[in-house]
This record gives C-alpha cells, sequence and structure tokens, in this order.
C-alpha cells in the first residue's frame, strides 16, 4: 500500500442559514410538511424571475474573507441545464466561470500535531434542488419541493489531501469554520452540510493524476472516513489486478461499508452552461468587504492561538477547546465568570463535561451544567472548599440538577474538614488502631501512607483536605 | 367607426355610455367575428364585465384615472390569475395561471376591462402566427394573408376594432411587425421599461411587453399603466417614467432623423419604399432633419439573434416538462417516456426546432463558437447604434419588407421566414426602444414605418408618431369588415 499515493478533493455543499430562499422569498425553516414551502419562483412555474437574496452573498463573502481568498468584484450567476424532476426549471441556477470566492486556504491540524495547509480552489453559490423520494408510493416517485431555491455555497477543495483523515481534518475545519461564522448550522443529518470526497490513486513517484471517483451520500464524517479507505482500497485493488478505474460517481452505503456505481444517465450529461439572463452580475466593492472583515466574530485560528499566548493553554487543550465555537464560548462563559481558572476549567471541559455530554448524547448547548455554575465549583476548589475528588461527587449532583455547587456542598454537607485539631484527632484514632502499619511506615515503606491517607478519608467521609492530612500524617508518624 | 382611447374616456366620463355597455358591445363584435379571424383564444365575459362593474363605480364617485373602464385585450403570453394562460401552446392548454403578471396587474389597478386572451405564435416564435395551437389568425385586411406575428392576434383585433387596445410582447418584432401588417400602432419598450415578470419567456435577454392601439396618443396612455421599476424582475430598469402623454406635443422641428442606408437596400420591395420616401417627405415638411447614416453590422442581427434567441428559449422552455402542470403524456412508463412524450407532444414545429437549435448552440463544443461569439458581435450591433445616435435623435425605415403574404407562402422555408424581421430585430438585441405607425398602403394592405429611438426615449418616439399622425390619417384607416 506504502507504493501508492492517493489524492482526495473534498466538494462541500453548505446549506446558508438565511431565512428565505436564494432567489424567492419563501421560507428555508426545515421540516415542513412536502410542498408547503415552495412558492410560484421554486415551482418554476412559467413567467416567473428569480430576485438575489442579498444575505445569501453576505453570507459568502464572510466565508471568502474568513478563508483569505480572492472576492470576484464581479460574480456571474450560470444556467446549469439538465433534467430531473426535483429540477423545476430544467436548470439550476448556479456559478460557473465567474464564482464569487475565489482561491484561498485553511489549516488542519494531522494526529501528529503537523500543521498542513489545504488549498480551496474557489466557492460558488448555487440554489439546491428539491427531494425525490422513491420509497412512499408505489411504483411512483414522490417530489417534495420545499427545499428548492434554498441557497448552497459549494465550496471546492485543491486536491491536496493524502489521506482519509486529512479529509476528515478538513472537512471539521471547514465545519467548525462555517458554524464559527454563523453561515451554516452543519446538520449534517438533516442534509445542510453535504461532503462528496473526489479519490484516485497513483504510484508513488508518478507526477499525473490518477482517475478519480467522485463519492457522494456521506453523511457523517466517520462514513466520509471509511468511504474514503474503502475507495482507496478498492481502487488500488483493481489496478493492481490490471484493470482501470473508470471515472464515475459512486454512493457510499452505510449498512455494507462499501462503495457501488451509481451508473445512471446523468453521467453524460453535457450542462451547456450559460449566463443567466434573469440575473444581473454581483457587485462587491471595497466597502463591503471592509464591511464584512468588521463584522467577523474571532475565527477559530485566532481564538486558539490566543488561548496559548494569552492565557497559557496547552497547544492540544486550545486546538480542542475551539474545534467548536459553542465550546470555545462555553469556555470563555465560564472563564469570565472565574477568572484565573482557565486551566482547571479547561480540563473539567475537557474532561468530566466532555465525557458526561459525550454518554448523554448531548451538544454542550444542551449541558444541563451552564458555564457560571461550572466556574462555581472550579472556585470551591480553588478557595478549598471542597477537594478535587469530593468535586466530582458535586459535579454528579449538578448534572443530575440537585442545583449549584453551593446548594449541594451544604445539602450533603461536603465542606472540607480543614481544622487541624480535629484532623489530629482522627490521625491520632487512626495511627493507634493500626500499629503494625506504623511499623512498616518508620521502618521505610513509603506506601503504607497511602494506607493511613485512606483510613483517615474513611473516617472523615472523604472530607479532610488531603493535603493536611498528608502533612499531619507524616509529622505524627515520624 | 373605430374608438379611440381618448375618445372613449370622455364617452365614458360625459355618461355616454357606461363601461359595462361598451364592454358588452366589444364583446359582441368578438362573438361574431372572431370565428373568422380566430384573435381570440380564450374570452372573459363574466370577468370582463365584472371588471366593468367597478369600473363604473368609480367613474361614478368621480374616481375615474385615463384607463378606468376601457377595455383591452391581452397577448395570451401574460399570466392572468384564474384564466387560462396557453401561449397558444398545446404544452399550456389545460394551464390556468395562479397569478398575474405585473404588466396585467398595473393594468387592471388601473381599471381596464379584460375581453380575453389573445392568438399568438406558439411560445412567441414566429412572424406570421401560422404556428398556434388554436390556428391561424387571419389579416382583418385580407382574410388570405397573415396579421404578423408573434402577437398576431393581439394587432388584428385592434385593426379590426374588436378591442381598442391590445397587449403584445416583442423579442425580435413581434409586436412591430404585426403593427405594420395590420396598420395599428405599437411600441416596444427599452428593454427594462416594462416588467418581465409573469411574461412568460422566450429570449429572456430580449423580451419586453408593449401596447398596441390606433394612434401613439393611445399607446401613451397605456405605456404609462404598463411601465416602471418591478423588484419582482431583476432585469427591470430603476428609471423614472415620464408623463408620455404630456411629451406628445411640441413637434420635431428640428429634430435630427437618421435613414441607415442598410435599410433601403435590397430585399425591400420597391412599393413599400416608395410609400416610406413619402413618409419621409411628410416629416421634412414637419420640420425634421433628415440624415444618411449607416448601420454597418446590419446583416449580422439575424444570426446573431436567432443563437441567442434560441439558446435562451432552450433553457427557458425545459421547465414544461409534463411534471407540474402543463400536458402530460398518457401512461408514461418512465421517466425519458414522461418527458420525452409531454414535450413531443405539447410543442409544435416550430418550438421543437429552435429548441434544438438553441441546446446545439450551448453545447460543449459550439458554446464558443456559437453563443459566446453572438454574443460578441451583439456589443457590435450595440456599438453602431450608438455611433448613429450620436448623430441623430431617431432612426426611421420601413418595420418590414413586404407587406403581409399570403398564409403559407413561408412555412416551407423557415429562414425566409426569419428574414421578415430583418429590420426590426437589431434593436432587441441593442435593447432599444421601437415602435411602428401606419404610413400607407400597398395594394390595399397596411404599410409600417419603424421609428427607434435612443435608450428610454419611448417620450421622443411617441411625440415623432405623434405629430405624423396629426397630419394623416392612415392609422385612422379600418379594414371595414366590423361592424
Amino acid at each position: 500500500m506504502s507504493d501508492w499515493e492517493t489524492v482526495i478533493g473534498l466538494e462541500i455543499h453548505a446549506q446558508l442559514a438565511t431565512r428565505s430562499k436564494i432567489f424567492s422569498g419563501a421560507s428555508t425553516a426545515f421540516g415542513a410538511p412536502p410542498n408547503t414551502q415552495a412558492c410560484a419562483v421554486d415551482l418554476g412555474l412559467p413567467g416567473v424571475l428569480p430576485v438575489l437574496n442579498r444575505e445569501a452573498v453576505n453570507m459568502a463573502l464572510r466565508f471568502g474573507v474568513a478563508i483569505e481568498a480572492e472576492i470576484a468584484e464581479s460574480s456571474v450567476f450560470a444556467r446549469k441545464n439538465y433534467f430531473y424532476p426535483d429540477l423545476p426549471k430544467g436548470y439550476q441556477i448556479s456559478q460557473f466561470e465567474l464564482p464569487i470566492v475565489g482561491p484561498g486556504h485553511v489549516y488542519i491540524t494531522l494526529d501528529d500535531g503537523e500543521r498542513k495547509e489545504i488549498g480551496i480552489t474557489r466557492a460558488h453559490l448555487e440554489e439546491d434542488a428539491g427531494k425525490s423520494m422513491h420509497d412512499l408510493f408505489p411504483e411512483q416517485s414522490g417530489i417534495d419541493l420545499n427545499r428548492a431555491g434554498t441557497p448552497l455555497l459549494e465550496i471546492v477543495s485543491e486536491p491536496d489531501m493524502r489521506s482519509a483523515q486529512e479529509a476528515v481534518a478538513y472537512a471539521r475545519k471547514i465545519h467548525s469554520l462555517v458554524r464559527y461564522l454563523e453561515i451554516c448550522d452543519g446538520n449534517m443529518q438533516e442534509g445542510s452540510f453535504r461532503c462528496d470526497a473526489n479519490v484516485s490513486v497513483r504510484r508513488r513517484g508518478e507526477s499525473e493524476l490518477g482517475t478519480r471517483t467522485e463519492l457522494k451520500n456521506i453523511n457523517s464524517f466517520r462514513f466520509l472516513e471509511r468511504a474514503i479507505n474503502f475507495e482507496i482500497e478498492r481502487q488500488v485493488d483493481l489496478i493492481e489486478d490490471g484493470g482501470r478505474v473508470v471515472q464515475e460517481t459512486r454512493l457510499y452505503d452505510a449498512e455494507r461499508d462499501e462503495t457501488r456505481s451509481m451508473r445512471s444517465k446523468e453521467e453524460a450529461n453535457d450542462y451547456r452552461y450559460f449566463p443567466d439572463p434573469d440575473l444581473l452580475p454581483v457587485a462587491i466593492t471595497a466597502d463591503d468587504l471592509e464591511r464584512t472583515r468588521a463584522s467577523l466574530p474571532e475565527l477559530p485560528e485566532q481564538k486558539k492561538q490566543r488561548y496559548i499566548d494569552e492565557l497559557g493553554l496547552s497547544d492540544y487543550n486550545a486546538e480542542l477547546l475551539t474545534a467548536s465555537r459553542d465550546t470555545a464560548l462555553f469556555f470563555e462563559a465560564a472563564l469570565a465568570a472565574a477568572p484565573g481558572q482557565c486551566a482547571p476549567l479547561a480540563n473539567w471541559i475537557l474532561g468530566d463535561l466532555g465525557g458526561a455530554l459525550n454518554k448523554a448524547g448531548l451538544e454542550i448547548n444542551a449541558s444541563p451544567i451552564s458555564p457560571e455554575a461550572l466556574a462555581q465549583l472550579v472556585e470551591r476548589i480553588a478557595d478549598d472548599t471542597i477537594s478535587g475528588k469530593i468535586a466530582k461527587e458535586v459535579f454528579e449532583a449538578m448534572w443530575q440538577g440537585e442545583g449549584g455547587a453551593d446548594e449541594i456542598i451544604e445539602a450533603r454537607g461536603l465542606r472540607q474538614i480543614t481544622d487541624s485539631g480535629a484532623i489530629e484527632t482522627i490521625i491520632d484514632a487512626v495511627i493507634e488502631a493500626n500499629p503494625e502499619q506504623v511499623e512498616q511506615f518508620r521502618a521505610g515503606k513509603e506506601k503504607v501512607l497511602g494506607f493511613f491517607v485512606g483510613q483517615v478519608m474513611k473516617q472523615t467521609q472523604g472530607k479532610a483536605n488531603p493535603g493536611q492530612v498528608n502533612a499531619l500524617l507524616r509529622d505524627k508518624l515520624k | 367607426m373605430a374608438r379611440s382611447l381618448t375618445q372613449i374616456r370622455a364617452d365614458l366620463d360625459a355618461g355616454r355610455y357606461s363601461s359595462v355597455e361598451i364592454s358588452q358591445e366589444y364583446l359582441d363584435l368578438i362573438e361574431r367575428h372572431n370565428p373568422a379571424l380566430n384573435c381570440f383564444i380564450s374570452i372573459t365575459p363574466e370577468l370582463a364585465l365584472k371588471q366593468a362593474r367597478a369600473a363604473d363605480e368609480r367613474i361614478a364617485a368621480g374616481d375615474a384615472g385615463p384607463l378606468t373602464g376601457i377595455p383591452l385585450a391581452h397577448k395570451d403570453l401574460f399570466c392572468t390569475d384564474g384564466v387560462r394562460t396557453s401561449c397558444a401552446s398545446a404544452m399550456l392548454d389545460n394551464f390556468i395561471a395562479p397569478y398575474d403578471a405585473t404588466v396585467v396587474e398595473r393594468l387592471r389597478d388601473a381599471g381596464t376591462v379584460m375581453l380575453g386572451k389573445t392568438n399568438m405564435d406558439e411560445f412567441a416564435m414566429g412572424s406570421s402566427n401560422e404556428n398556434s395551437h388554436y390556428g391561424s389568425v387571419t389579416n382583418p385586411w385580407d382574410s388570405t394573408r397573415v396579421p404578423g406575428g408573434s402577437s398576431g392576434g393581439s394587432a388584428a383585433a385592434v385593426a379590426a376594432g374588436l378591442t381598442p387596445a391590445a397587449t403584445g410582447t416583442d423579442t425580435g418584432g413581434s409586436i412591430r411587425q404585426p403593427a405594420a401588417l395590420c396598420g395599428v400602432t405599437g411600441i416596444k419598450p427599452t428593454y427594462g421599461r416594462v416588467s418581465r415578470y409573469g411574461m412568460i419567456a422566450y429570449a429572456s435577454s430580449l423580451d419586453q411587453g408593449g401596447p398596441f392601439a390606433r394612434s401613439a396618443a393611445d399607446c401613451a396612455l397605456l405605456l404609462q399603466a404598463m411601465a416602471g421599476f418591478d423588484s419582482r424582475d431583476s432585469t427591470s430598469a430603476e428609471q423614472a417614467v415620464p408623463d408620455f402623454g404630456a411629451g406628445l406635443e411640441g413637434g420635431i422641428a428640428g429634430r435630427k432623423i437618421g435613414l441607415p442606408r442598410e435599410y433601403f437596400a435590397e430585399g425591400l420591395d420597391y412599393r413599400v419604399a416608395a410609400v416610406i420616401d413619402e413618409a419621409i417627405a411628410e416629416l421634412r415638411k414637419l420640420g425634421a432633419e433628415i440624415v444618411d447614416v449607416s448601420l454597418p453590422n446590419t446583416a449580422l442581427a439575424i444570426p446573431v439573434y436567432y443563437v441567442i434567441a434560441m439558446a435562451e428559449c432552450s433553457s427557458n422552455l425545459s421547465r414544461f416538462d409534463g411534471v407540474r402542470f402543463g400536458h402530460r403524456c398518457e401512461d408514461p412508463v418512465d421517466l425519458e417516456d414522461l418527458y420525452k412524450r409531454s414535450r413531443a407532444e405539447g410543442f409544435g414545429a416550430e418550438v421543437q426546432r429552435r429548441i434544438m437549435i438553441g441546446t446545439y448552440a450551448l453545447s460543449a463544443g459550439y458554446y464558443d463558437a456559437y453563443y459566446l461569439k453572438a454574443q460578441q458581435l451583439r456589443r457590435m450591433i450595440k456599438d453602431d447604434f450608438q455611433q448613429v445616435f450620436a448623430q441623430v435623435d431617431f432612426i426611421l425605415g420601413p418595420t418590414t419588407p413586404e407587406v403581409a403574404f399570403k398564409i403559407g407562402a413561408k412555412t416551407d422555408d423557415p429562414v425566409s421566414m426569419y428574414l421578415q424581421d430583418i429590420y426590426t430585430i437589431s434593436l432587441n438585441l441593442a435593447g432599444l426602444p421601437g415602435m411602428s405607425l401606419p404610413a400607407g398602403f400597398v395594394d390595399g394592405l397596411p404599410v409600417g414605418m419603424q421609428l427607434i429611438g435612443n435608450y428610454f426615449d419611448e417620450t421622443g418616439l411617441l411625440r415623432v408618431a405623434h405629430a405624423y399622425q396629426q397630419q394623416s390619417d392612415w392609422h385612422l384607416r379600418e379594414p371595414g369588415l366590423v361592424t
């Protein structure tokens, strides 16, 4: 396999989060009954005309600026002509020769921590088609045009990726970016973020690209990785057996974990692109760009760097915290409530909270523990009200909805015991009850200290301040 | 004697008759004479009388505008809410439009009364109104001859006195050419002046809607209501609409009118040329200065037009696929069968021809040689006009190379049919406004002269036409067909 090099490019269709469609005023809200959100323009009725939704342009600009791309001063909408029942006009309004966003780039972090630049060839605006349902009616297909006319930003990468992992890292990066920019909700299950992969192989050292296939019907990052890996293996096996890769579109079957040829007539399409005479070219001025730049939120790259430089977080933690905008904002809100607790908050969010969320299948926005509540918990550890260990118990209770940290500490009597007198009394009792272990310790067995600590903790239901216990024990065992 | 809009307005305001009465009169005429002329595809008496009653109330309340209560007909290319909109095609025989075109909405809001939808060449593709699913329209001046196209029904209806006004559309001459062949006045405004929303598209970068009537003054009234920016049409011009009526008077003394030598060359019937020469003399008498000019790329206009128009229409007509509305074939066996049979059955021969040629012109390997090239040449044609308008205010010539030809004379020779548009086609490519008005007769058949203006100078065109019409009566002649 290492004789072979893989070349991967991704085409991502991100549904833009405008309230209405790209060329009509109909709503883009997900989940409405079929054909209730398709107006005359979306239906392609005789005589209707498209009118551009400027918000879609603004969102495309935000993306273009965020990837440091060249932005076209004037871009043109073109008709992509083909026949299919979910394409009412018999053509899709897209962009061809003059897209709104030109070449740009993003950076991905590989598993070994290395940073790699992935080029983006272009990003353009187009309208989505409707949905075809082939299983709802016997011997007929149902067409739902609610989706027809929803704005899409098609993001085309350079064929810069060399493995499925790199492809997934890139896809995640774009996913994170569009959510940061608030231009797309990134919901792959609902189809608002679609990844198609172009995969080809070539022998190491060859400069020419192999024939590529296009993989579709991938609706999670896990499937993206699997589909690409399956396809790489399939192509290598095919070529090694003397065959040739056919340029085609293949669908990923998640159940069988394989790709299958689509073999549809659509393959042979000549789209006969020409500029749409119903729409004017999109003009972008220097002012538009300035305003867009000024309106951008802090982007993941900048945020990560700030976490490292100003908050002293590790590269690893900063990367994880900024991967998702929601996580970063949660962290920042908690930090605002407990300034100075960067590292502990990072650990709690990435550790205990992250784990609990994963287990419950929740997004951080649905966390039962608010950033402020978590901040309070961390402060109570910092001010010695409770120990780190007890904090885990408190966290559990908070997760179950028993209230805030202070309430739970009070209700369950979990305050740390810091009164040296009280601890000493218990230590004396424990020492007296375990003469053998005292001998062992005095003989040089350090590990036995743990036994004594354990006993003291048992006596205090874990509430004794561990630091004090340790210090006082050593003192008394001398 | 056919009434002008100005006359009807005066009569309505004076209470000489009501809108209901005058509309009923036209409806009766249509019922009697449409079978022979075939200018109407749909007649809408109930709707008309309902609108007429509403108009009469406004008139009684002293609330009438210039067009309140005036009957008219719409070319069956304009979507009319609740009324069949067929584009003279089997494909849309069953299509009841669910909304009004902007043009229809504005004329309705101005108080007009819709008598019905007029016949046309299918999907606006033709120059003789012989390409209609509902049969040809005959010329009211000679029933063995064509009225012109594609707005043949509208032109013939106005000429025959079945309606005092009608709307049409013009992509390569489809208002001007039938106006000329039927002896009525018609204007194609500047591209962008009239909204295309609801005007079923043939060639999007060329189509414009405009009025037919018996005079420039009447056309001014109609254009006033039709024109103006529409946010539903992205190609609609944000140009203020002047008061066209106020601009009519004032004469044309000192105005420069150019005569392109290419419009008076071979191919022009010498008798038509003679009629135009007399009209030119008349304009000289009115004070206009006549200048010889040249539009060197005139000959290119026809191939350039047809490549562009056919390419655009091949895409515009893709939506007629039997899926959501319109004709669907019976018992389709699969998707491809559904498409192929529905479209083969729904579209007439000329429409199919243009779709195929347009598809070819846009296809891989040919796009650069045909479509792209045509758009580049289009700029040259546009520049020709701009050079001439630096020297003159208007351009004048014959609207058509010959008078109305016999039905069937050109149906076997599509190219010969296309050449009918030689004088009209260029200005669609350039987006300029143009008018045709009656200038005389040859063997009892009307001759039209064409005036071309610079961008958004419909006012100028109407003024020249009006000045001419004050000194001549060609526009008042009637075929005497209808009583």
